[in-house]
């Protein structure tokens, strides 16, 4: 098991180091100086401003300097606010979009497998129909209709009540977070819905249930013990991707909901060409994805012993 | 078990040189048995209607409805969907305003037709004052301070309104003045303006004929319908629709074509190949899945040379052909793995079958089919990608149209005028939809263990 854990954490850092190398390629591929954006600037602060940022020096030197940089946690200042460091940026909204990150996928987990389990049983009647339904309606929907479409249902909500039962906008308490989390999960919800139903019919003729059914074992204990780890198995699988769906869609549902996350801040950072800041939450992005998906590797090994057994051959 | 005992009677010698068919009917091939199944299923059969729909759509629209999507009207702004308004053909209003007589004792009256060209108001002298205040308000005064907006002061107790009239209830207020100060009640009177267009602006939209004369002031003309409504600046919806159809589409269709061949050709490589090469080939796939799109994205955007404020269609094709094709190749190359260790293929190679023969007989048939299914999948998340980047403004940029930045615009008035938003993303959906549940029925009917329809 140990040997597995290490494998994947190696070859997590590998991938961090190729995200952060082909970040600093791509950045210093693009023609034209990030430096001179509009700003005409007098000769000497231009040589200064190169020596400080350690743009005057050979590529590889820049290269070695970038890569320090990045194992040392120092991403730079931002260069449309130079009062702020990236790390600072980071450090104040990433556990913003965690938080909302972590709700999301675990409404998503749960509302998939309940769902999933809940249309595999009524197969071809009409719980199933519907449901289905609107899982094919939600997952045709755009990120950004749905956090529309939630917002002003909420707004509708409220006016009917008369008073403010759920906020509309902004982060503060848990209220805040319920609608934003629910919305950002729903696609993804959705999805695991379709997949958790077509794992359990597939396991409910599997042999292992017929001997569990003819032992005389109860019905919940079949389901609980027996069909639902097998039935899992591609839920857990797709859950490393579905955290990345989740991540990019988060930046929609921070903008429509005024969240001070770190997607909202990316995405208005993307929209200013402010470099250092693009460059550094890509790469903490980055790097957070890939551990998310060794923890789900891991997770996986956990739950099916043939994975594990398999690594360690 | 029939009890009937066969008798030699039973059966007769086949006469020599007969020939009968081994089956009944001639056996399908696997093509035919999948055209077949997929008709039978009517949701795939209804999306592919649609999708086919879209897509003549798209490229016949501009023919078909020759509005330009970039000719913005303010005066038709925000309109819902529906038929073309009726507008009063009035003459233009003059310089001067022609005073009238006011109707009814110690009233505001209204003289004439109130249209939005002008509405013009009289009223009674009011005794001691020297001067009046007009105010126009969209909902009823409720008190000395809510008249309204002020519109001007006369000193003759007649007044003409032609500042920014739309055909919805006004309340005019007319309060007497002395010395600057208020002299007195205000005086008040609902008035709600027809539609009207003036002559010169009916000439200038082409609604009348040139060589017109006035005769025609005073009757009804139909302003230009807009089945879908119009945007925020007064552009035609439907024309932005089926414009932005095809940037939408087209990167849409477009994209996914390219990575999935691409895909196609890398994994088919890798899987045909084998070993220690197609696993240093899966080990860089798995790397180009960890890239983070946005960013390249945006590195390509600038790379091209566009500033913020343009279009940037081609680097979003790049980057999501560079970003995408990984999925499609791990696909092949498993695909082409399991063909490749199949009996007949094996048997195939033993009775001297060359590669071509064996790659186009053998394993473009069986990979085609999944490849088909992963492009129908593969669309949807496209048109979501590029409908997320042009809502974030990374896309294309105005007054180039595409759904997501429809959709991004619609957000705004999202309130007042749903049309706006709920019409792009409704296409967006049912296109989603469609190729979705596509999808579905051809994975469906490309299922070899599922039985004949």
């Amino acid at each position: 098991m140990l040997r597995f854990i290490l494998g994947r954490l190696g070859y997590g850092l590998l991938t961090v180091w190729f995200i952060a190398t082909a970040t600093f390629a791509g950045m210093h591929a693009v023609p034209g100086d990030p430096l001179l954006d509009a700003r005409a600037v007098a000769p000497e602060i231009r040589r200064n401003l190169e020596a400080r940022y350690g743009l005057d020096q050979p590529l590889a030197l820049q290269y070695l300097r970038y890569l320090g940089n990045m194992a040392r946690g120092d991403f730079g200042v931002s260069f449309t606010q130079q009062n702020r460091e990236v790390n600072d940026i980071i450090r104040e909204h990433f556990p913003v979009s965690a938080l909302l990150g972590v709700l999301a996928i675990g409404f998503a987990a749960l509302g998939g497998v309940f769902w999933g389990v809940i249309t595999a049983r009524t197969a071809g009647r009409w719980p199933d129909a519907l449901v289905m339904f609107l899982v094919v309606l939600c997952i045709s929907v755009p990120g950004f209709v749905l956090a529309a479409l939630a917002q002003l249902g909420v707004l509708r909500l409220n006016a009917w009540a008369g008073v403010s039962l759920l906020p509309v906008a902004g982060w503060g308490g848990p209220a805040h977070m319920l609608v934003p989390a629910l919305v950002l999960g729903l696609g993804t919800m959705a999805f695991l819905t379709r997949l958790m139903r077509t794992s359990m019919l597939e396991v409910r003729g599997a042999a292992y249930v017929r001997t569990a059914r003819a032992k005389g074992l109860s019905p919940a204990r079949i389901l609980l013990r027996h069909q639902l780890p097998n039935a899992i198995l591609p839920v857990i699988t797709v859950l490393g991707p579905a955290i990345a769906t989740i991540a990019t869609g988060g930046f929609v549902v921070e903008l429509v909901f005024a969240i001070p996350g770190l997607g909202r801040y990316f995405v208005q950072a993307v929209q200013q060409l402010d470099y250092t800041v693009i460059m550094g939450t890509t790469v903490f992005y980055g790097a957070f994805l890939v551990f998310m998906v060794i923890l789900v590797d891991i997770a996986y090994g956990l739950v099916d012993p043939r994975i594990r057994l398999a690594q360690a051959r | 078990m029939s009890s009937h005992v066969p008798l030699p009677g039973d059966f007769l010698p086949l006469a020599a040189g007969v020939a009968q068919p081994l089956a009944a009917t001639p056996s399908p091939s696997y093509r035919e048995h999948v055209w077949a199944r997929l008709r039978a299923d009517r949701r795939a059969m209804l999306s592919l209607a649609v999708i086919a729909t879209l897509i003549i759509g798209a490229l016949a629209g501009p023919w078909l409805w020759r509005v330009d999507p970039a000719l913005q009207r303010l005066d038709e702004a925000s309109r819902p969907p529906g038929p073309g308004r009726a507008a009063l053909l009035v003459a233009d209003p003059g310089a001067v305003a022609v005073p009238c007589t006011p109707g009814t004792p110690a009233g505001l009256t209204v003289c004439g037709t109130p249209h939005t060209a002008a509405v013009r108001l009289s009223w009674h002298p009011v005794a001691g004052a020297d001067a009046y205040a007009v105010y126009r308000h969209e909902l009823a005064p409720r008190d000395r301070e809510d008249l309204g907006v002020p519109l001007g002061e006369v000193v003759v107790p007649a007044f003409e309104d032609r500042l920014g009239l739309e055909a919805r209830n006004y309340h005019y207020s007319v309060v007497p003045l002395r010395a600057g100060l208020e002299a007195g009640a205000a005086i008040t009177l609902r008035v709600e303006p027809r539609q009207a267009i003036t002559w010169s602006a009916a000439l200038r939209r082409g609604l009348l004929a040139t060589s017109a004369g006035h005769e025609r002031i005073g009757s009804e003309l139909r302003l230009p319908a807009h089945p879908l409504g119009t945007d925020y600046l007064g552009r035609d919806l439907l024309a932005r629709i089926i414009h932005g159809a095809r940037t939408s589409l087209f990167i849409g269709i477009a994209a996914p074509l390219l990575f999935v061949l691409a895909g196609l050709l890398y994994g088919g490589l890798a899987g045909y190949l084998g070993g220690r090469i197609d696993n240093a080939m899966m080990r860089l796939a798995d790397f180009v899945v960890a890239l983070p799109f946005l960013l390249f994205m945006i590195l390509f955007k600038v790379a091209f040379g566009i500033r913020p404020g343009e279009s940037g269609v081609m680097p979003m094709l790049l980057a999501m052909v560079l970003l995408g094709w990984p999925a499609s190749a791990r696909l092949v190359r498993g695909q082409v793995m399991a063909i490749r260790d199949e009996p007949y293929v094996q048997a195939a190679r033993l009775m001297g079958a060359g590669t071509p023969y064996l790659v186009l007989r053998h394993m473009v048939p069986n990979v085609l089919g999944v490849l088909l299914v992963a492009l129908s999948f593969a669309i949807p998340g496209a048109i979501f990608t590029e409908a997320f980047l042009s809502f974030i403004g990374l896309g294309v940029a105005p007054p180039t149209p595409s759904w997501g930045s429809l959709c991004n615009d619609g957000i705004r008035s999202m309130l007042a005028h749903p049309h706006e938003l709920a019409v792009p993303a409704a296409f967006i959906s049912i296109t989603v939809l469609a190729f979705n549940l596509l999808g579905d029925g051809l994975r469906d009917a490309l299922d070899t263990r599922a039985e004949a329809p």
